[in-house]
């Protein structure tokens, strides 16, 4: 059934190349009508399945419409207005066209219901993400993009491996749940693709590595799409992963202990992108269906707090042009609304009371105490106070407070506030009225967060957090360090690699080398010797001798052979008389 | 001064409302024994910040950490 449809994903996309034709007034225009339109095509789209098209004898799904993916859309769809308020003030088109496309593309991964539209714009995604990165123009930048654009190269094909597998397996494109196949390949390769792009550690070192090198405005985008679309991918095909239970809460906890040692400022808050989306991997894992409204509800929670994170980071960027927090401090007295905006995002994270985080994290937690794992409910509440132990604590009290380093600063552009402030308030209305939220999750919602043991316990987390903050404080000085990931790898092992040749390999060659001359000069050389005397002194010897006994033989023989009949039958006759008697005396 | 003051009042109503509070309104239903320690949340955000602070500076000293400019070298 297909009807009538324009794909909003579709809209942003080609939408985006009106904006280098206009200028002024008109291209601010079209930068907010392009997502506005994008959102509410959105909200009022009603479940359904659209844009069917038959290709190569299949049935390619561009609009399959659901409570799911509705939900993912609406968020993506906001984030994406949010974003171009907040990048009205550039004038790069380049950006910009990159920033909607990337929108457009996980728009378009989250309404595919089939793997081949699914994997065009997963690539379409991981493209237009790498030029946000690239467009920064600065050296690190291109580097990082580059780095961005091989992991996802990689990625990808584990995608399309999978995918070709599953259809030369089942027959079908369709993209749905994928837990019948657990074990095969396919399943495997089509999970390491979202692993790859949801940042699961050793698969997620790009995300930190990326981002921070993105412009002010770009790194906003980047912190919704990429990341959370995987995280949709994965509540589609894989929930109920019992793998992805303990990868997401190791996950959530390896964010933090990262963020601990960080003194980049946006690349502390990417480090927290991989501790939030451990919260959600789990979710997926645990597979109830509190669970997997829980992720889906702190994916949506998560994307608008990030982006503000990102964007009170951004402004200090913007106007400091400081990224590392150890060059940082006493900015609140000139940008106090900055600060404001930013601890709204940074409560939300932190999962305070009355805040979006609050209200949708704890789904995710509740649904690994009902599932009676003690472990996992521990990591992920463990995780919690490191999450406001470094946004909520460390990073604005190094950025805005701390040492006064007389630093010259002001209020960003007005529409970088208007964007901030857009997002805080998407924060707060979650967290206060959250069946907000919770009417539009893929299952029915029973939860209520606000209870007096959930109230009470995570104002004590939290309060007693600050409390080992402030006791400790000297041990979170920043210091200008980097800290290892598995992006070494393949930024410093191919030096690793050369310099072990060139060092321990050469070493041992070397050895090798000398030991063989040792064996063969002193061992095999003299026992060549040895077998060369044996030779001309034995063996020539004896042939020499055998040589002339035969001689002498046969020179006896040959006087036998005299050529007289007479003499050769006698000979005949005493042989056969010595025959005779052998055989009668013999018996 | 007066903000570590509040601070420590603040910290103290915490501790106190989260040891009062299941008794006196009606609790929900706790998954674990543990959460029925006195004061659970708020010692375990304490442990939990002292373990992440003190086990990551660890790790980074031992393990993890170079000087900055390690990959432009």
């Amino acid at each position: 059934m297909t009807r009538e449809w324009i794909h909003p994903g579709l809209l942003l996309i080609a939408g985006a190349w009106i904006l280098p034709f206009c200028k002024g007034r008109t291209k601010r225009a079209v930068m907010i009508l392009l997502p506005a339109a994008a959102l509410v095509e959105c909200v009022v789209m009603q479940p359904g399945t659209y844009g069917v098209v038959r290709l190569l004898g299949q049935e390619v799904i561009f609009g399959r419409v659901d409570r799911l993916a509705l939900v993912f859309s609406y968020v993506f769809a906001l984030v994406a207005l949010i974003g171009m308020v907040y990048s009205l003030h550039v004038n790069d088109d380049a950006q910009h066209v990159a920033a909607l496309t990337y929108a457009g593309a996980a728009l378009g991964a989250v309404f595919a219901g089939d793997f081949l539209s699914l994997f065009l714009f997963w690539e379409l995604m991981a493209l237009s993400a790498a030029i946000l990165v690239l467009l920064r123009r600065r050296p690190a930048a291109v580097a990082a993009g580059f780095r961005y654009v091989l992991v996802h190269i990689f990625g990808g094909l584990c995608l399309l491996a999978g995918i070709v597998l599953h259809w030369s397996h089942t027959g079908s494109l369709r993209f749905g749940d994928l837990s019948p196949y657990a074990g095969s390949a396919a399943f495997t390769l089509i999970l390491i693709a979202f692993l790859v792009n949801a940042a699961v550690p050793p698969l997620g070192a790009w995300l930190p590595d990326a981002y921070p090198e993105a412009t002010a405005t770009g790194a906003v985008f980047l912190t919704a799409f990429t990341t959370k679309s995987a995280v949709y991918a994965l509540i589609r095909g894989f929930a109920g992963t019992e793998i992805l239970v303990w990868w997401g809460a190791a996950m959530a906890v390896y964010g933090v202990v990262y963020a601990v040692l960080e003194n980049d400022a946006r690349r502390l808050l990417a480090y927290h992108i991989i501790s939030q989306v451990g919260y959600m991997i789990c979710g997926v894992g645990l597979g109830t269906e509190l669970a997997l409204n829980g992720a889906t509800a702190h994916a949506f929670a998560h994307i608008l707090y990030k982006a503000l994170l990102f964007m009170g980071a951004g402004a200090v960027l913007q106007v400091t042009g400081l990224r590392k927090l150890s060059d940082m401090g006493g900015l609140y007295k000139m940008m106090p609304r900055t600060l404001s905006l930013y601890m709204v995002g940074a409560f939300a994270i932190s999962a305070v009371p009355l805040f979006s985080g609050f209200v949708t994290k704890s789904m995710v937690v509740s649904a690994a105490g009902e599932s009676h794992r003690a472990a996992i409910y521990l990591l992920l509440t463990l995780a919690s106070s490191g999450t406001f132990l470094h946004t909520g604590l460390k990073l604005p009290y190094y950025m805005f407070f701390g040492r006064d380093r007389g630093l010259r600063a002001e209020e960003p552009p007005r529409n970088m506030l208007v964007a901030m402030g857009l997002a805080a308030v998407a924060c707060v209305v979650i967290g206060v009225v959250p069946v907000v939220l919770y009417s539009q999750l893929p299952y029915r919602v029973d939860y209520i967060p606000f209870t007096v043991r959930h109230v009470t316990a995570t104002l004590g987390l939290l309060g007693f957090t600050a409390l080992g903050f402030f006791l400790l404080l000297k041990q979170l000085d920043p210091e200008p360090v980097v800290s290892l990931d598995t992006d070494w790898f393949y930024r410093r092992g191919g030096t690793a690699v050369q310099n072990f040749a060139q060092g321990a390999l050469a070493r041992l060659e070397g050895s090798v080398s000398r030991l063989s001359d040792v064996v063969m000069q002193r061992f095999v050389l003299g026992v060549g010797a040895q077998l060369r005397d044996i030779d001309l002194r034995g063996v020539d010897a004896m042939m020499v001798g055998i040589g002339r006994l035969t001689e002498e033989v046969s020179c006896d023989l040959t006087l036998a052979m005299s050529g007289h009949v007479q003499r050769y039958a006698l000979i005949m006759a005493a042989g056969i008389l010595a025959g005779v008697a052998l055989a009668v005396f013999g018996l | 001064m007066t903000f570590k003051r509040w601070f420590h009042v603040g910290l103290v109503v915490f501790a106190v409302g989260e040891i009062a509070g299941p008794h006196l309104f009606r609790a929900d239903h706790a998954h674990f024994w543990f959460e029925d320690i006195p004061a659970w949340g708020s010692i375990y955000g304490l442990v939990s910040c002292l373990l992440i602070i003190i086990g990551s500076k660890l790790l980074g000293k031992l393990w993890l950490t170079r000087p900055e400019n390690y990959y432009d070298s």
